[in-house]
């Protein structure tokens, strides 16, 4: 059996005594949500954090997702999985998002994984999501914590940084949804927009200081919004994203007035794609939905802004390849009655 | 004759104790004092180990142990041909993950940290990675070639030759228990080893070979498997290290692998590049077939030369065939050593064969499944490689696919993106021969009949989840009139149970169940005779059932069986039997014909359904029907949990299953863990109907035949025939990709080239002469007498 390495362990009931650990321990302290991802990276010894500090007792992050007049709807960061994917406002407001959650990993998993843990995840590689065996017969790579930057990436060794692949199926809808994220640390809180809070860069891929947490999560209440998050994934039971679009529209008027497209998994951070939301924005609906020919245009610009290598499951040409699809299924999917239903 | 236990659907013996936890698998066994192992492995393909130095483990406080190759100068493997594998590797290293050094540490982490101590200095060399390379540097572990009939006659009586090139990645088995094994050094001396082994008496013999003990001073206990599936049918490295380290320490030791040591340990699928060509007559008469096979074995020989010779055994038990040829050759690379794995060497030829035979009924315009039917083996019959068929129901496999699919209203017939496929298969049921010559039986059961009315069952044999337990027990009520429950197993302990070769070549239920009835007819025959001299009436009046003796004649006579059992003691002194099992000498007799000669062999047939996104190339299984010739269902339940466990494992490798490296970087595996090394899930699974067909085989017990492992064969190619049938594109490899797929329907299928590859010797044997075949009687049966079982009321 693999076992995890030594930590001390600290577990705060409110969130001053948190980040008050989190500073003193000055940067050897990690932050610990439902464990569903550090853990198993630690088993691999791919994180050795020697300080880890458990959220799931802190009040402050586990208060009920609610409603908040002018600002939309506020998730706390302990929100599970599984209980941002059956509350009623999320279900009304954002049923993308509910779905969303209730296709990460396993119902298990979403049990005890949080949405804050899924926002803050670690990249994913195959070339660094192995044994530190493992890792020793390619020679490790610039990735943490053996990883020195005068080691080649291994997957892509011309590459100046880590192409580790950011999978969390979560970001790139909260990018989409325009959400904002509340950072906290003992010198005090700040705001940062979800798509800001994330870096293309395997290594060092969240704006995020060592002793800082994430406590919440602000989405803007829709306005006349159709949205949908589409993955590509080995098997529909359970599966990290090779390939994730999030898509939103805002319409008014029988036209586009807003688009967002983040495509994740075929990069380090959920990119926009912003010459496919350039057709897509003031273009005029056809029986209310999308033009196939605007459909079609806007998916074959989204592909230059996918950039896998291989080092997921699937060919690294083919998830390219897939982009174009993937982006087109989830824009014809905005056509669909259906989804108009949740809005 | 009526039967009462056999046929049933029972809950198998063990259901309760496996599905609470209650079972006490090899890492479940906890014993005083007990040390805990991890080994040092490999982090290059292929090294000379210049120097190992464990000085900083021996260091460390709780290590008590650490072992290197120089401490087993006695190499082993499974095959007597193939004695190629050190315990600990010592001046060679030649796959990531190949065993070098051991530790015995206090626990765990002790252990882990010790050898994460030790530092071997190698020499790195650069792994071979390809058959294509193999073959270049004449790595070549075995060539086979064998001429039945005359081939290129064959083709010059055809109206068209087919000739394609088939490629079958390699898979793994992915059991869920993970290997383990415990080591316990006993007050006398002795040493026993548990083991998740499916071969525990192969095991033995290794142990004291490597150990250099007699075999009497070992003691070898086959925990229950948690799946096995041919991935625990070798011996393995950890295995006699455990030993070792306990011998020497004089302390229990244990060790369970990893997952991503299994991966190494692997054993699995070979991948196979094949080429097949087929001469046909414009009716669809198979005139002449020539197959060639280069397998990559990986590093080590393991069942290697029996992988190879299956490769080109079975492609003749299913359709007739006048003219044969098959040449292959085995082939050592730098990577995990491949071996057994359900269907063992058969899946791969099948795959070509049922593919090529889709591809000639387009071409000749005929329905897949009538022109299969056409040129069915006759049952009875010797082909022409000198295999003995008994019965055979593949006709009635087909006709019941066909007919549930909805078949003739589908085949051609479905809208772009939609398709069916059709292939059959065939297997074995327990080889011929057994792994080293001797002249013994395969499998002994014993029983001992207490005077309370118990029953005690002593067998080799190991259950590894298939049911092999159940069957036992099934077949030995059912001779003595009782319930399965009330037998008492004591099952895979080679101090106290007769010798079974072991779970693998799907041979326990033939031959155990063989030597179960002849033990408990025996058992049998001394209560009858005890019960006949008491109550003055002929021996064949006894009637054996429920639980009693009984008069047939007289009903109002009866006894319990434990007045019975008491009335033979008394006459005879303790009552016990044994019972055994021998196959039926093959007709066969030239060199390479140990590999294919069974008692039985069992048929299937399949239609897969599947749906194919021709935007993405992804595959959506929507339906599988398989039916299965099993002889006679001893527990139809049981049997059709083998039979979706093989659709499922055959769904797996078509679709998504590869055991791949990475050359680039030492030749290390891609994805050695579960979540990486993809395989369906249940929740992937689709929906799967099955049906038994019985048709009792004469060497069968009560006719039965083998299920665990034929009813992979035909899924792979009826996967590769749907998508045909689907989107028009003929993929001769699987795993069938979705990025394969999608890249046939832009360009051209992808199309893998055939090495020039020729046997040096092709050994030319002679046909079987009919009057040979007739001369044969049929093999002596071991049916129960008709009084034991028939129900007296
Ligand atoms: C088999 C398996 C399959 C999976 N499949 C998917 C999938 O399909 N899609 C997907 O998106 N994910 C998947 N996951 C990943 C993971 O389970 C989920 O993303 C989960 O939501 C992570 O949440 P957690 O609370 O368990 O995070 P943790 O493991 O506790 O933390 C993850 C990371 O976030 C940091 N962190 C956690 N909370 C905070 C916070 N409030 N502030 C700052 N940092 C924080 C931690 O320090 C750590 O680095 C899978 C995991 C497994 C094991």
């Amino acid at each position: 059996m693999i076992r995890l390495p030594e930590f001390s362990y600290y577990s705060p009931k409110t969130l001053r005594e948190t980040l008050k650990i989190l500073a003193s321990e000055r940067g050897k302290a990690r932050a610990v949500a439902g464990g569903t991802d550090l853990f198993p990276n630690m088993k691999r010894r791919v994180q050795t954090p020697a300080v880890l500090v458990s959220l799931n007792q802190v009040k402050e992050l586990h208060r009920n997702i609610s409603r908040r007049r002018s600002a939309g709807i506020v998730i706390p960061s302990g929100s599970t999985l599984s209980e941002v994917s059956r509350n009623q406002l999320i279900q009304q407001f954002y049923p993308s998002l509910s779905k969303t959650a209730s296709s990460i990993a396993t119902p298990l998993i979403q049990n005890m994984g949080t949405i804050g843990g899924n926002l803050c995840l670690d990249t994913r590689c195959t070339y660094y999501n192995q044994s530190p065996e493992w890792r020793e017969s390619v020679g490790y790579c610039m990735k943490a914590p053996e990883g020195k930057p005068d080691i080649p990436c291994r997957v892509a060794p011309g590459s100046p940084q880590c192409v580790a692949v950011n999978s969390s199926d979560t970001a790139p809808l909260f990018c989409a949804l325009q959400g904002e994220f509340t950072l906290v640390s003992s010198d005090g809180e700040r705001k940062i927009k979800a798509c800001d809070f994330y870096r293309n860069d395997g290594e060092l891929y969240l704006n995020l200081k060592p002793d800082e947490i994430l406590s919440e999560m602000i989405l803007p209440l829709p306005e006349n919004l159709k949205v949908c998050y589409l993955k590509l994934r080995r098997r529909g039971s359970f599966d990290f994203p090779v390939l994730g679009v999030a898509a939103a529209l805002k319409i008014a008027n029988q036209k586009v007035e807003e688009a967002r497209i983040f495509l994740n998994a075929v990069s380090s951070a959920p990119i926009e794609a912003a010459e496919s939301e350039k057709i897509l924005i003031g273009s005029s609906l056809e029986d209310g939905k999308l033009k196939k020919e605007t459909i079609a245009k806007s998916a074959r610009q989204a592909v230059k802004y996918s950039a896998p290598y291989d080092n997921t499951d699937f060919y690294a040409f083919w998830r390219k390849e897939m982009t174009e699809v993937f982006v087109k299924r989830a824009l014809e999917s905005l056509n669909e009655p259906e989804i108009l239903k949740e809005l | 004759m009526t039967l009462k236990v056999i046929g049933k659907p029972i809950p198998k013996v063990d259901a309760l104790a496996r599905c609470t936890g209650k079972l006490q698998y090899a890492d479940d066994l906890i014993f005083p004092e007990m040390l805990f192992c991890k080994i040092y492995r490999s982090p290059y393909g292929h090294a000379f180990i210049k120097k190992i130095d464990v000085s900083k483990a021996e260091k460390i406080p709780g290590v008590l142990k650490v072992l290197t190759g120089k401490d087993f100068p006695i190499s082993f493997g499974i095959l007597p041909v193939s004695q190629d594998e050190p315990p600990l590797a010592e001046q060679e290293v030649r796959y990531v993950g190949e065993p070098t050094a051991a530790v015995a540490a206090l626990d765990e982490n002790t252990a882990y940290a010790a050898v994460r101590a030790i530092s071997v200095d190698f020499e790195p060399v650069k792994p071979v990675m390809t058959i294509e390379e193999s073959l270049k540097q004449e790595m070549i572990h075995k060539i086979a070639g064998l001429e039945f009939g005359d081939i290129e006659k064959g083709f010059l009586e055809s109206d068209e030759i087919f000739e394609n090139t088939y490629f079958y990645e390699g898979n793994t088995h992915l059991a869920l228990e993970e290997h383990a094994s415990v080591a316990v050094p006993e007050p006398d001396g002795k040493l026993t080893l548990y083991s998740s082994t499916q071969v525990p008496h192969y095991l033995h013999r290794t142990l004291a070979k490597t150990l250099n003990l007699p075999p009497s001073r070992i003691r070898v206990i086959a925990a229950p498997n948690g799946g096995g599936f041919g991935g625990k049918s070798d011996v393995f490295s950890h295995e006699i290290v455990v030993s070792k380290l306990a011998l020497l320490t004089g302390k229990p030791v244990k060790i369970c692998l990893t997952r991503e040591e299994i991966f190494y340990l692997h054993r699995g699928r070979h991948p196979v590049l094949m080429w097949l060509k087929t001469g046909v007559k414009k009716d669809g008469t198979i005139t002449s077939m020539h197959f060639k096979s280069l397998l990559d074995g990986g590093a080590y020989g393991s069942y290697g030369v029996a992988s190879l010779y299956y490769t080109g055994a079975l492609q003749t038990t299913t359709y007739k065939m006048k003219n044969y040829k098959f040449e292959g050759a085995r082939l050592f690379t730098h990577k995990a050593p491949c071996g057994p794995k359900r269907g063992h060497g058969t899946p791969q030829p099948r795959f070509a064969v049922e593919i090529m035979l889709d591809e000639i009924a387009e071409k000749f315009q005929l329905d897949p499944a009538e022109f299969r039917k056409k040129q069915l083996v006759e049952p009875g019959s010797v082909t022409i490689n000198y295999l003995k068929i008994g019965s055979i129901s593949l006709g009635k496999c087909i006709d019941k696919v066909i007919e549930r699919s909805g078949w003739k209203e589908k085949f051609r017939k479905l809208p772009f993106g939609k398709g069916l496929g059709l292939a059959c298969g065939s297997y074995l049921c327990g080889a011929g021969l057994p792994i080293y010559w001797n002249p013994m039986p395969h499998s002994s059961v014993m029983i001992k009949l207490d005077r309370g009315g118990g029953i005690s069952v002593y067998c080799g044999q190991i259950d590894i989840g298939q049911g092999s337990n159940s069957m036992l027990a099934q077949v030995v009520a059912e001779v003595l009139g009782v319930e399965p429950s009330e037998i008492k197993l004591f099952c895979a302990d080679t101090d106290f149970t007769p010798v079974d070769l072991g779970s693998y070549s799907s041979r326990v239920t033939l031959m155990v169940g063989n030597a179960a009835i002849q033990a408990a007819q025996r058992a049998a025959a001394f209560l009858k005779e005890a019960v006949s001299e008491k109550w003055g009436i002929p021996k064949t009046r006894i009637e054996l059932s429920e639980g009693r003796i009984w008069d047939r004649e007289n009903l109002n006579l009866t006894i319990p069986l434990a007045e019975g059992i008491q009335l033979a003691e008394a006459k005879f002194g303790a009552i016990c039997a044994a019972g055994s099992y021998t196959p039926p000498k093959s007709p066969g007799n030239y060199k390479g014909s140990g590999v294919g000669p069974s008692p039985a062999y069992s048929y299937s047939a399949s239609v897969v359904q599947v749906e194919v996104d021709p935007e993405t190339g992804n595959i959506q299984v929507e339906k599988v029907w398989i039916a299965h010739d099993i002889g006679k269902a001893i527990n139809p339940l049981s049997v059709i949990g083998q039979v979706e466990g093989s659709v499922y494992m055959g769904l797996g490798e078509a679709l998504m299953e590869e055991q791949t490296f990475r050359a680039r970087y030492q030749g290390v595996h891609k994805t050695p863990s579960m979540l990486d090394y993809k395989s369906l899930t249940f929740k992937d699974m689709p929906d799967v109907e099955t049906h038994l067909i019985e048709d009792p085989d004469p060497n069968g017990p009560f006719g039965a035949k083998e299920v665990g492992q034929g009813p992979l064969l035909p899924v792979p190619p009826a996967v590769a025939n749907a998508v045909y049938d689907a989107v028009g594109v003929r993929i001769r490899e699987i795993p069938l990709h979705p990025e394969k797929i999608l890249f046939a329907l832009k360009n051209k299928p992808p199309k893998k080239n055939f090495p020039d590859f020729h046997a040096p010797k092709i050994i030319s044997v002679p046909l079987p002469s009919l009057s040979e075949e007739r001369s044969r009687q049929p093999n002596s049966s071991l049916t129960p007498d008709s009084s034991a079982s028939k129900n007296p009321s």
